[in-house]
C-alpha cells in the first residue's frame, strides 16, 4: 500500500473547500437517516402519529401505505399473496426507487448504514487489515438463497435475521436482544471484512440494487479532466468499482456513474478537492467545458 | 466458434467460484432454514391477534410491521422482541394473563393489517378464535371448592354462551351447591379476559391454543341423535327396535315400580 493511500482521506478537500463543504453530503445523509428514523419514533415517543409501523411496512399520515418490496416478494414466494394495501405499498416503493436509484435506500434511509460506516471509520483509524473480501456479487447469491429458503420453508425467511428491520423495529417497538445483531454486524465489518456487510453480503441492498430501471438521480464526473489522481474518492467510496468507468472514461465516454452498486451517497463529491463530481440527472452526460476542450485537443 | 478448452483457466475459475458460492449459500441457507423452522414453535401462552391465519400461513403473510400493535387501543398486542419473547421475532402476540384482548367491535388490529395475515373476513369479533379457554385446574378453582367466586363467568364478553355455571350437588358439605364454570369452545373467542381476571395467584382458567385445547372427533363418528333430529325420523329404515332393558313394569332388573322380585334369592341376602 502506497504512502499516498495511507494519507487521511479528504484532507485536501477540507483545505480547499472548508470542513462543511467537504462533508456536505455526509451531513445531508446523516440528517436524512435521522429524519427517516425520527418520523417513525415520534409516534411511540410523543404520540405524533406521522408514520406508523416499521421499514418493513408502514402507514404515513393514516393514508399512504408503504411496504418493503423485498419482504413482500419473500411473502409471495412463501405462498401468501398479500392484500391490496401491501401490494400498493410495495409498488409505490418500487416505483420511487426505480426512479431515484434503488440503493439510495442503503445510504439515505437504512439504519444499519451509520453502524457499518462507524465500523469502517474505526477500521481505518485502527488500520486493521481488510480481511475477508468475498466477491461483490455474493449478495446476489444470498438474495437468491433467501428467496429459495422462503419458498421451501413457507416463511418470510430473511426477517428472522435481517439486521435492518430488527434494529428499526427494535428502536420503534422495543429492542430485546436486537443490539446483539447490531453489534454482530459492527464487529463483522470492523474485524472480519472491511465494508463486508453492506458492500458484499446484504441481500436487501442487492435487491434494491436490482430496482433501477432508469434511475434519474446519478453522480457524474463532468469535471474529470481536473482529476489530480489523489484517489480520495476511491478510498472513501463504499463501492469503489463504480467510479472507474466514469472517472477514467476517455473522450466522450459518459461521465455518469451508471453502475447499479452506486448508493448515491455523494461522499466522492465531498472528498474531491477539485470538484470533479456532482449530482445530476441521468440525461445530463455533458462534460464540463474545460473537459471537452481537453477531449477535443486530444482528438 | 472455438469451444473453450476444458483446461481453460477462466472456465476453471468460473466453475470454482460458482461451486464455492453455491456451497457457501447452501450452508447459509440451511442455517437460515433452521432459524425459520425454530421460529415456528409458538409458545402456548402466546396468543395471536384476532383473525390471524394458522401459524404456518401466518409466518408467510406477516411482514412484522407492527401496525396492528399501533392500532390496538388497549396495548394488548406486542411485537415479539428478539431473544426475550417466544414467538418469531417481530411478530404480534399477546399474553392473556398480562393484558387480555378487549374484543373491540371494529377490530382495529385486523383493519390495520396490510397483508391479510390478520384475515379481513373476520367481521364479527365474536367469531374470533384466538384460542380456547379451558378450566385447567378444578382442584383449585374456587367455584369447584364450593365458593361463589364466579369472576370468570361474570367478566366473559360472551357470558352464558362461552361460559355457563352448571349447578350440581356439593358432595363434600352434603347440603350445598357447586356452581361449576363450564366452557363451550364453539362460542369462546379466546380473548383471555377470564384468565386475566382469575383471582388465584396462578389462573385456574386459561386460554390455550386450539391445537392444545381441543380434541377432534374422528371423521367416521356419527351422532345418531343429531342426524335423527335433522331428518325427523329414524336414520335407517327397517331397523328392528328391540325392547330396552329399563326399570319398570315387565322387567326383572331391579325392584322397581312394577318390576317383579327375582325368582332366586341368595341365602342371607337381606335386601
Amino acid at each position: 500500500m502506497s504512502a499516498k493511500t495511507k494519507f487521511p482521506v479528504g484532507v485536501e478537500a477540507i483545505a480547499a473547500k472548508g470542513w462543511l463543504s467537504a462533508h456536505k453530503w455526509l451531513i445531508a445523509r446523516r440528517l436524512s437517516q435521522t429524519l427517516f428514523l425520527a418520523i417513525f419514533l415520534v409516534g411511540p415517543w410523543f404520540g405524533w402519529r406521522i408514520v406508523d409501523g416499521t421499514l418493513a411496512g408502514s402507514r404515513t399520515l393514516n393514508i399512504l401505505p408503504l411496504t418493503d418490496p423485498f419482504v413482500a416478494l419473500q411473502g409471495i414466494v412463501a405462498g401468501h399473496w398479500p392484500e391490496l394495501t401491501a401490494l400498493i405499498g410495495a409498488l409505490i416503493v418500487l416505483a420511487a426507487y426505480a426512479l431515484i436509484g434503488g440503493r439510495m435506500y442503503c445510504s439515505w434511509v437504512c439504519p444499519i448504514n451509520p453502524v457499518t460506516d462507524t465500523a469502517h471509520w474505526l477500521h481505518e483509524k485502527l488500520d486493521i487489515p481488510k480481511g475477508w473480501q468475498p466477491k461483490r456479487h455474493t449478495r446476489l447469491w444470498l438474495l437468491a438463497m433467501v428467496l429459495i429458503v422462503s419458498a421451501l420453508t413457507g416463511t418470510i425467511a430473511w426477517e428472522v435475521v435481517n439486521p435492518i428491520t430488527i434494529l428499526h423495529r427494535g428502536l420503534v417497538f422495543g429492542m430485546g436482544a436486537a443490539w446483539g445483531v447490531v453489534i454482530a454486524v459492527f464487529l463483522f465489518d470492523l474485524v472480519v471484512a472491511r465494508r463486508g456487510w453492506c458492500g458484499h453480503l446484504c441481500p436487501v441492498g442487492a435487491f434494491y440494487g436490482l430496482v433501477r430501471a432508469k434511475p434519474l438521480l446519478r453522480v457524474s464526473a463532468p469535471n474529470r479532466a481536473a482529476c489530480d489522481d489523489c484517489m480520495d474518492c476511491f478510498a472513501v467510496c463504499p463501492e469503489n468499482h463504480v467510479i472507474t468507468p466514469a472517472l477514467r472514461g476517455k473522450g466522450n465516454d459518459t461521465p455518469l456513474i451508471l453502475a447499479r452498486d452506486c448508493t448515491n451517497c455523494g461522499r466522492c463529491i465531498d472528498v474531491c478537492s477539485v470538484d470533479v463530481f456532482t449530482f445530476t440527472h441521468r440525461f445530463n452526460d455533458r462534460l464540463s467545458v474545460s473537459n471537452s476542450d481537453a477531449a477535443n485537443k486530444a482528438a | 466458434m472455438p469451444s473453450p478448452s476444458p483446461m481453460s483457466p477462466a472456465r476453471r475459475r468460473f466453475l470454482t467460484d460458482t461451486a464455492r458460492m453455491a456451497g457457501g449459500c447452501a450452508v447459509a441457507g440451511l442455517g437460515l432454514a433452521y432459524l425459520t423452522t425454530d421460529a415456528r414453535a409458538l409458545p402456548a401462552e402466546a396468543l395471536r391477534p384476532p383473525g390471524a391465519l394458522p401459524e404456518s400461513e401466518f409466518l408467510a403473510a406477516c411482514i412484522r410491521c407492527g401496525l396492528c400493535v399501533r392500532d390496538c387501543p388497549y396495548d394488548t398486542l406486542k411485537l415479539a422482541e428478539l431473544g426475550f419473547d417466544g414467538p418469531a421475532t417481530g411478530t404480534p402476540f399477546f399474553t392473556a394473563r398480562e393484558i387480555a384482548c378487549e374484543m373491540c367491535e371494529d377490530i382495529p388490529c385486523v383493519a390495520a393489517c396490510p397483508t391479510g395475515a390478520l384475515d379481513k373476513s373476520l367481521t364479527n369479533i365474536d367469531d374470533a378464535k384466538m384460542g380456547t379457554t379451558v378450566l385447567v385446574d378444578q382442584e383449585n378453582c374456587l367455584n369447584f371448592l364450593g365458593l361463589r367466586c364466579d369472576v370468570c363467568y361474570r367478566v366473559c364478553p360472551v357470558i352464558d354462551e362461552a361460559i355457563t355455571l352448571e349447578v350440581r350437588h356439593n358432595d363434600r358439605s352434603g347440603h350445598h351447591a357447586i356452581f361449576a364454570p363450564t366452557l363451550f369452545a364453539d362460542r369462546c373467542t379466546g380473548c383471555g379476559i377470564c384468565e386475566k381476571s382469575c383471582v388465584l395467584p396462578e389462573a385456574a382458567i386459561k386460554v390455550l391454543p386450539i391445537r392444545l385445547a381441543r380434541a377432534t372427533s374422528a371423521e367416521h363418528y356419527r351422532k345418531g341423535w343429531e342426524e335423527r333430529a335433522e331428518k325427523g325420523g329414524p336414520v335407517l329404515e327397517g331397523i328392528i327396535d328391540l325392547p330396552d332393558r329399563l326399570p319398570g313394569p315387565g322387567t326383572d332388573n331391579l325392584v322397581a315400580p312394577g318390576g317383579y322380585e327375582p325368582a332366586f334369592k341368595f341365602p342371607g341376602a337381606s335386601q
